[in-house]
């Protein structure tokens, strides 16, 4: 890290300072904008949760909707996240290794549910399997709930966490190149065994980079999954849907408490990613100095 | 890239592509083309002039239009900030700034709400200095837009301000421009690529933004009721009909927009790819 | 005295960039600022400009301070190492801008712009790409739109950043001889910063060799060449062959028969061309053989061995003219009698 350091100026050329009052204005507005935007409203998700003081957000959190809720959203996860993961390296393994027609097409379709309104996302499910969708009749004939349940909700899910793995992989296996792999299976490693040992350490931050933000996305979705879920407490409720269902029902501190959970897992979500960028831009740093 | 003949897996892989793809994406989207074809062409234009439904594009378009634009000055100047200037606990802000994405919609709906009712910490002190109430009316939903949109902006325009050639600057100063003129000749023409692209990127998540929005925006009929929220009405109320024109309109300008940020996106990488 | 520099230092946090320089070049001249990369010559060239401040020293332009004033009140034209043209530009947009950010009082008329940018684009012999864009241009076009923008604001000094640096091999030629006639033409004060020796002999009237943030010699190309001040700059300014003393050099040096003159130093460094070869009278009595040679153009490089086994330096390069060689028709292996011309003695 230090072998260069010596010839890298330390301050910015004079000619590029800006004068104090303009560095010291930008700096002030930036600090303000993420203040009011940023800070202030993660703050007031711990002071609306404990406005009513420790029991009372602990009482919230232990109500049976509400772990009903946190356990349908970690099954939605555990779900989603595995589905989306493997399609998305199956897809930057195909778009990445291979050359076909249509490939620029295809990359357009795998991002297009990121520019489609979450409720379109739940309005197209509705359409095919509600009781008036194309599957609703033949659905109710055997008395398969898809629409109102949970195969909805992650159904939903799904739909728009679809692009996160692939969007994060298909460029980074772009730039990897494939001669290494090349090498692995000309020396006889099978396809499978050329994956796990050669591809996979190559992408492994950015693979749970995309893992990650698919996880937060999906335990966050609101929209998509509200249009599916029929709001159904203690069965489709979800932990975002109970911070609107309780929040409704003027029950504030219930409301703030659930919400406290998910920005916790935003928090999280944030903290990890800073470090897998970091040890990402560490790896790229490596291999560009060796 | 030249055909690898020997790197196995094409056929499995892109198989299961396409069918995911298929299964996930394009046979629930194509629902909803198909069910809008039941429609007659004039069904359709009366469902779509009429007086609430466009009240609610109207609120949609325009406050989605405006918070992209405040989110665009907001994001230049953090992202300028950000790249060009030292200052303590710089990486902190700079990880914060991805808050909107990370946060799950409904969250930054109730809190944002909290923040700007007329009782609210913010809220309350507008509506005593200027008197302007902001939660439960159309501006409202600007403030929630502006959130989410910022993060949109900033990344676009972050790694442009990062890789700037700072000798155009050098060479804009040793050819006699003051600050302001290199600014406004140097650097403005060749960041904007960048912060359209944020702000069309910030403009298509606005538009159909949902869950930070409805929490805040009052609702009204006419006022601020946004598309999103009227799709639910209609499909509440079993109008499968009017949610789907609404849908699939929707849905259009989606694409369009998606195509903008693609050709938008092909100038930004131009324009950064040479010299 | 066009440019004067006075006990100029730059340190970045630790690390001394420029330690003390002193140095006045008169009007007129084309300087090259020549040393290894990391010696402090492109911070030297910046601060010069205005483009970075000194932690100590004073820079005089026309014999004015212009320390504390900033690059753009300077009058210099500045030509960067990788020409940093503006991109959004076209060749036209980016001569005229130096014209066209003046104030209000000074700005020349539309049709003075205009001229003015065809007359410099005359000059550089690129009339015909004012519409284009710079990334349609090919690298020596660029270097010459770069310095003509530079000249739009008719700058007291030309400042240039490795000006070939960026260049392929055939360009840089032509651009070096190119350079130098321009100069010639307009009698700008200039100075240009590289690390290639060849360069800086081929362009400059003066050359200043800068070592460690330090100014090692300072003279004409031949000055230069001919009398280094010191090891570092003789090593650095053309192939040498060394010669330690202390390591019984001495004793094989008048062994081989070669007559040098009285020791005038500890190390003797010997250019190539000044090894003249001869065909022994008695082979035996030579150590040294032809162990290879290279065509080098006009002249040949003989490889010589002089079987040393005490772990000096054991081979010994020499140059002569093709015709030279041919005469002497040598062999690979053929034993070789050398005199040695002229040494350059350091301690």
């Amino acid at each position: 890290m230090n072998t260069t350091a010596i010839h890298i100026p330390s301050a910015k050329p004079k000619a590029l300072t800006d004068s104090d009052w303009v560095r010291h204005g930008f700096i002030g507005l930036t600090l303000l904008i993420i203040g009011l935007f940023l800070i202030l409203p993660l703050a007031t998700v711990l002071i609306e949760a404990f406005s009513k003081g420790w029991t009372a957000y602990a009482g919230s959190l232990t109500h049976p909707d509400t772990l009903a809720a946190i356990r349908l959203t970690l099954l939605t996860a555990a779900v989603t996240v595995p589905l989306t993961t493997f399609f998305g390296i199956s897809a930057a393994w195909a778009i990445a290794r291979f050359d076909f027609r249509g490939k620029n097409i295809l990359i357009t379709l795998i991002d297009l549910p990121f520019s489609v309104s979450p409720v379109i996302a739940g309005l197209i499910y509705v359409l095919m399997f509600g009781a008036r969708g194309w599957f609703g009749p033949w659905l109710d004939d055997y008395d398969i709930k898809i629409v109102f349940a949970v195969p909805g909700i992650i159904l939903a899910t799904l739909f728009v966490t679809f692009p996160f793995v692939a969007r994060e992989l298909i460029p980074l296996m772009q730039e990897m190149g494939h001669e290494e792999e090349e090498a692995a299976l000309s020396l006889g490693a099978s396809g499978l065994r050329t994956f796990f040992k050669v591809t996979l350490p190559n992408i492994k931050w950015g693979l749970l980079y995309g893992v990650l933000l698919c996880n937060a996305r999906a335990m966050g979705e609101f929209g998509a999954v509200s249009v599916v879920s029929g709001h159904i407490r203690g069965l489709t409720n979800t932990l975002p849907l109970h911070v609107e269902i309780t929040y409704n029902e003027y029950d504030f501190v219930g409301s703030f408490a659930s919400a406290s959970l998910l920005a916790a897992l935003a928090v999280v979500t944030l903290v990890v990613k800073s470090y897998l960028e970091w040890r990402q831009t560490l790896d790229r740093k490596v291999s560009g100095d060796a | 890239m030249p055909q690898s003949h020997i790197m196995p897996g094409f056929r499995p892989t892109l198989g299961f592509t396409l069918f995911y793809l298929a299964l996930i994406v394009l046979i629930p989207l194509s629902a909803l083309i198909l069910k809008s074809l039941e429609l007659s062409f004039d069904q359709y234009w009366a469902i779509l002039t009429n007086q609430r439904v466009q009240a609610s594009f109207r609120v949609s378009f325009v406050s989605a239009l405006v918070a992209a634009g405040i989110a665009g000055i907001l994001g230049f100047i953090i992202a300028w900030t950000l790249v060009r200037y030292p200052f303590p606990g710089k990486r902190f802000f700079d990880a914060l700034i991805d808050l909107p994405f990370a946060l799950p919609t409904a969250v930054a709906g109730i809190v944002l709400a909290a923040i700007y009712e007329p009782k609210g910490w913010i809220g309350q002190i507008v509506m005593d200095v200027i008197g302007v109430q902001i939660a439960y009316k159309p501006l409202g939903i600007v403030f929630a837009l502006i959130f989410i949109g910022l993060p949109f902006v900033v990344r676009t325009i972050e790694p442009v301000l990062q890789e700037f050639d700072t000798a155009m600057e050098e060479a804009a100063a040793s050819l006699g421009a003051n600050r302001w003129q290199t600014f406004l000749k140097i650097i403005f023409p060749n960041i904007l690529p960048a912060a359209l692209t944020g702000f069309a990127l910030a403009f298509a998540r606005g538009v159909g933004e949902y869950g930070s929005v409805i929490f805040i925006a009052g609702n009204m009929p006419y006022v601020s009721e946004i598309v999103p929220l009227l799709i639910i009405t209609k499909l509440e109320q079993y109008d499968y009909a009017g949610a789907t024109a609404i849908g699939l309109t929707m849905l259009v300008i989606s694409f369009f927009l998606l195509l903008l940020v693609n050709v938008l996106q092909g100038w930004l990488r131009r324009r950064g790819g040479q010299l | 005295m066009s440019i004067n520099l006075k006990n100029i230092s730059k340190h970045f946090g630790s690390f001394t960039a420029l330690d003390n320089i002193n140095l006045d070049i008169p009007e007129g001249e084309l300087v090259a600022l020549l040393g290894p990369s990391g010696c402090g010559k492109t911070t030297l060239l910046r601060i010069i400009a205005g483009l970075e401040q000194a932690d100590q020293g004073q820079v005089f332009l026309k014999g004015e301070e212009v320390t504390d004033k900033s690059v753009k009140n300077r009058k210099i034209g500045f030509v960067f190492q990788h020409y940093a043209l503006f991109r959004h530009m076209t060749v036209f947009e980016n001569i005229a801008f130096g014209l066209r950010v003046k104030s209000h009082s000074e700005r020349p008329s539309e049709a003075i712009i205009r001229r003015k940018v065809h007359d410099l684009l005359k000059l550089v012999q690129l009339d015909w790409l004012s519409d284009r864009f710079p990334d349609q241009l090919s690298g020596g076009q660029r270097q010459r739109i770069a310095l003509a923008r530079a000249l739009a604001v008719e700058p007291s000094v030309l400042l240039l950043d490795e000006p070939f640096g960026a260049l392929d091999a055939s360009v840089r030629k032509d651009l070096r001889l190119w350079l130098r006639h321009l100069h010639h033409e307009l009698n700008v004060t200039s100075i240009f910063v590289t690390h290639d020796q060849e360069e800086a002999m081929e362009v400059a009237s003066q050359i200043v060799v800068l070592n460690q943030g330090r100014i090692e010699q300072k003279g004409s190309p031949s000055d230069i060449y001919d009398n280094p001040s010191n090891d570092f700059v003789s090593r650095f300014i053309g192939q040498t062959n060394v010669f330690h003393l202390e390591k019984d050099d001495c004793a094989w040096l008048q062994s081989a028969g070669i007559i040098i003159d009285e020791p005038k130093g500890i190390i003797a460094h010997v250019r190539p061309h000044n090894i003249q070869i001869e065909k022994p009278a008695a082979s035996a009595n030579s150590p040294v053989y032809l162990k290879d040679w290279q065509h080098l153009g006009g002249t040949i490089r003989l490889e010589l061995d002089r079987g040393a086994s005490n772990g000096s330096n054991t081979i010994i390069y020499a140059e002569m003219p093709n015709e030279k060689f041919r005469e002497l028709a040598l062999e690979r292996g053929d034993r070789v009698a050398l005199r040695i011309k002229h040494a350059h003695w350091f301690n």
